[in-house]
Order: structure tokens, then sequence, then C-alpha cells
């Protein structure tokens, strides 16, 4: 039987309008508008990008900074609305887009574990079922009831990826997440993340280093300038990419 | 109909970010202060002690004379008012405020201003202690009856003020000079609003104007339960929820027409 994409993307199009003329104001509305009409510079961060992807898959998007990686995880994850095409998503998403999403600096990392739980849609009673591990994957038992603002960003980053994992997501969203902390914590967060996928979770994943997609990932996609230059198996694509990349 | 429904589920699923976003500002706004959450209660109440003042002493002109029990219909007006002004101005702000968070993960945009229109009504609430105790001192007889039906006006002013506050938040998105006029406005609604005044001992033409703000029948109708015993009339009942529905469905249609685009303006 033929099984169904976890996500399919089907001609995909990001429009933005660039913030050059941004209009905060009435007053610089009017003026704009005074000199010879509202201006938009029109910017594709995404053209036409179509494909699936499969349960269980590593998915790798490979490219250069501004082809559009981020913003194909923003769609993906419902953050942006495509403004041509259309995402279906068959489960759960675990976002770890930019970490620590809806961390709150003035309270303290208890209060903050509940509140960023509740950002990422998960119950009071499952998070309080879940505290310690929480607490003891971010290893930061002497400071659970310190103000954010007081931690290192290190810190902070352990704390949230802890609270994202939690979870056993149907997809995982990571975009260079695995950059921070130290090596140790880098290594550990490689653990949990393969322990996942032996869950069942389909993981995208963005990534510069070249090395690590290729370590971990069974598919990849290459985006340039917007485009879907190649996708499919991991192998052949990071191989092209790094010839591409000493060019 | 399908739209109504999965918009239902996604704010059931999002029930618990409504209540520790209401916990975190409950946090946030009395951490370090010693009296705490009696702030609630205090500050209304010499607000309202500064204005008995003036009111009854410097301008008694103003107040118009025959007012009974001038305290607790000044004060009446007063926390329904600032409700009306925190929540809708609160919410204004609140999606632009949340923007980091909005551009990273998917949540539901209406969460933010529901979260202030809940935050105030709470706060409102408790600071109906002080209204309480207005009415201990000065010995003001209450029919328990009539002071229930109470809840109707102040239900429907919920509803209304989370219907302005969705438009506004909308709007502050696109053009940041709406919070400028919205507090220029406010100012002029408090005068408008027969806060300290009663405008059915005004001539004729004043009260056909005042007649025509929605905050005022609010606030009437809510003295008319709780301070004179009188009930709602026909009047009151149909006037406070047309109001409270017109400015939800402005609301709602306008915020959703425009929410996929806020990211694209943050």
């Amino acid at each position: 039987m033929e099984q169904q994409p976890i996500i399919s993307i089907q001609n995909v199009s990001m429009r933005f309008n660039l913030a050059k003329e941004k209009h905060e104001s009435l007053k610089e509305y009017f003026i704009a508008l005074a000199h010879g009409g509202v201006r938009f510079d029109e910017f594709y961060a995404l053209k036409d990008v179509s494909f699936d992807i499969m349960p269980g898959d590593f998915y790798g998007l490979i490219g250069l900074n501004g082809s559009g990686k981020s913003t194909l995880l923003k769609i993906i994850s419902g953050v942006y609305k495509p403004s041509q095409g259309k995402v279906t998503v068959r489960g759960t998403i675990a976002p770890l887009i930019e970490l620590g999403a809806g961390f709150d600096m003035d309270l303290t990392a208890r209060e903050n574990i509940y509140l960023n739980g509740a950002v990422l849609g998960y119950t009071p009673k499952y998070i309080r079922s879940k505290f310690d591990e929480i607490v003891d994957f971010s290893e930061l038992q002497d400071f659970l009831d310190v103000p954010l603002k007081n931690y290192s960003s290190g810190m902070v980053a352990r704390l949230a990826f802890a609270v994202a994992t939690i979870t056993k997501p149907d997809i995982l969203i990571a975009d260079e997440i695995l950059s921070v902390g130290d090596f140790l914590f880098q290594q550990k967060c490689e653990k949990r993340m393969a322990e996942l996928m032996g869950g069942g979770t389909t993981v995208i994943l963005v990534s510069h280093s070249i090395e690590q997609i290729e370590r971990m990932c069974n598919k990849a996609a290459w985006l340039d300038h917007g485009v879907l230059r190649r996708n499919g198996d991991a192998g052949p694509i990071t191989a092209e990419y790094r010839k591409f990349q000493k060019t | 109909m399908q739209y109504l429904k999965t918009a239902l589920a996604d704010g059931w699923r999002y029930r618990f970010l409504l209540q520790n976003l209401i916990l975190r500002d409950f946090r946030l706004k009395y951490r370090r202060s010693i009296l705490g959450v009696a702030w609630s209660v205090l500050n209304p109440l010499l607000t309202c002690l500064v204005m008995y003042v003036v009111f009854d002493s410097i301008m008694r002109g103003l107040r118009g004379e025959g007012i009974e029990n001038f305290a607790a219909f000044l004060l009446i007006g007063q926390l329904l008012f600032n409700f009306f002004r925190e929540s809708t101005t609160m919410a204004m702000e609140s999606v632009m405020h949340n923007a980091p968070l909005l551009r990273k993960v998917y949540i539901p945009k209406y969460v933010f201003p529901l979260e202030k229109a809940c935050f105030a009504f709470i706060n409102c609430l408790f600071s109906f202690v002080a209204l309480a105790i207005v009415l201990v001192v000065t010995w003001t007889p209450v029919t328990w009856g009539t002071a229930l039906l109470g809840l109707y006006p102040l239900a429907m002013l919920f509803f209304f003020s989370l219907g302005i506050g969705l438009f506004l938040a909308a709007l502050y998105v696109f053009v940041r000079d709406i919070s400028h006029m919205w507090e220029v406005f406010c100012t002029l609604l408090v005068y408008a609003s027969a806060i300290f005044y009663d405008p059915r001992m005004m001539d004729g033409i004043f009260q056909r104007i005042i007649n025509l703000n929605p905050i005022y029948w609010y606030i009437t109708s809510f003295r008319s339960c709780v301070l004179w015993g009188e009930g709602l009339t026909l009047n009151m009942v149909l006037v406070c929820f047309v109001c409270a529905a017109l400015s939800m469905g402005l609301g709602l249609l306008v915020f959703k027409k425009t929410q996929d685009k806020f990211v694209l303006y943050m």
C-alpha cells in the first residue's frame, strides 16, 4: 500500500513586500502617497516549491543564507501563510525554530517551563508529569527559581530544548539549534533527536554544517534563491552541494 | 461553519496558554510590590477619593445637584470606564508586543487581545471590593435581586470591549498612530460617559448626545441595578446587547480578514 506523505508541499510561493517602504504611521503613508504612489518592492523568498516528506524521514534542508530555508520551515509550522500554493500537514509539530519562543525573561525558570509548554500546546498536567525530566535534561536544578534574565544564553537554550522535546511529536522541526551550547550538550541534543527518530518521529533539520546533514539525514532538499534545486536521497545531494560550494 | 469549528477547537487547545498568560501578567504586575493585589482595591478607592473631593468642593457646580450617594455613583462609573480603557488599550498593543513569539511559532493570534480583556476583567472584579467598601461605609441599601442583574451589563461590556480590542489590535499592526488617537479619544470619552454627572439632569440636546455613547449605557445599567435597585429597562437590555454584538462582529471580521498579513508587518 502506498504510504501517504506526512507533509506535502505543493507549489508554494512566498512573497514579501520589502521593508524599504513599510509605512508605520499615517504621515509616512500619505507622504509616500503624495510622492507618486505607494510602491512595494516585491521579493519572492520561495518560488513554486513542491515536495513530499514521508513519515519517518530525516530530512535535511541545505542552501546558502537567504535561500528560503527558514521561510519554508515557518510555512510548514503555520507561522506564515504562503502567498500561493498549499501545505498539508498530517500530524502534530514540535517547532524548534527559534528556541525559547515565549520565554519571559522576567519570570523564573519554573514559571517559564509552564508558559513555554502552554505555547507549545501542552496541558499543565502533562508538564507537571514531565517536570523532573525537563529539569534533569537541562541540568538547571540549582537555578529553578532564578529569573531567566540572569541566565547565560547557553542555559536558556538548554532549557528551551528540554521543554520542546519532552513530547513525542509526529514532526520535529529544527532550525540550526544544535549550534548552541557546549559540545557536551550538543551531543546530548543529537542523542535525544536520534531517540525521537527511533520513536517514529519525522524530523526536518536545517543546518549549515554539511557534515551534520550527511551524518544524520537520509533525505535532503537543496534550496537556491527560493527555488528547489534538488531533492531526494541525502548522499548524492550533499556530494553535489559540496562541489557547488568549492566553485 | 467549518471555519468556526476549527477556530473553536484551536481555542480549546490553547486555553492553557490563555490561563498561563493571565497568570504571567498578574505575577509581573504585582512583583516587588509590598501590598500586591491590594492595589487593585486601593487604587480605585484613592482615585475615587481624589475625584470625590474635587467634584464635591472645588467644582461642585459641574457635578450637578441631587445625585444621591455621589461616592458610589462616581466609583461605579470610574470602575467600568477604567475596565473599558484598560482592556482596549492593552489589547490594542498585545498582538504587536508578542510579535517575537508570533514570528516563531504558530499560535492563534486572537489569544492575545482575548487574554488582555480577561486580565482587565479580573482586575475589575477585584476592584469591586472597593465598591463594596464604599457601599458599606455610606450605608447604601442593596437589593440583592437587582444587584445580581448587574452582571448582565458587566458581561455585555466585556464583549463590547473585546470586540473593540480585536479591532484596534488589528489596526495597530498596520498603523501605529492608532495608539495616540485612541488615547485622546478615551480622554474625550471620560467626559462623555457620565462618570461624574447624571445627564438626566441636563437639557435635551446634551442628553441626546450622551445617549449615543454605548459606555454610558453600560454604566447607567449597572448603576440602575446595583445602586438604585431599579433593575433593567427593556431599552437597557437591548442597547447593551446590540452594541456588544456589533462590536464583536466588527472586531472579529476585521481581525480575521487581516490576521494572515500580521507577520509580514511586524
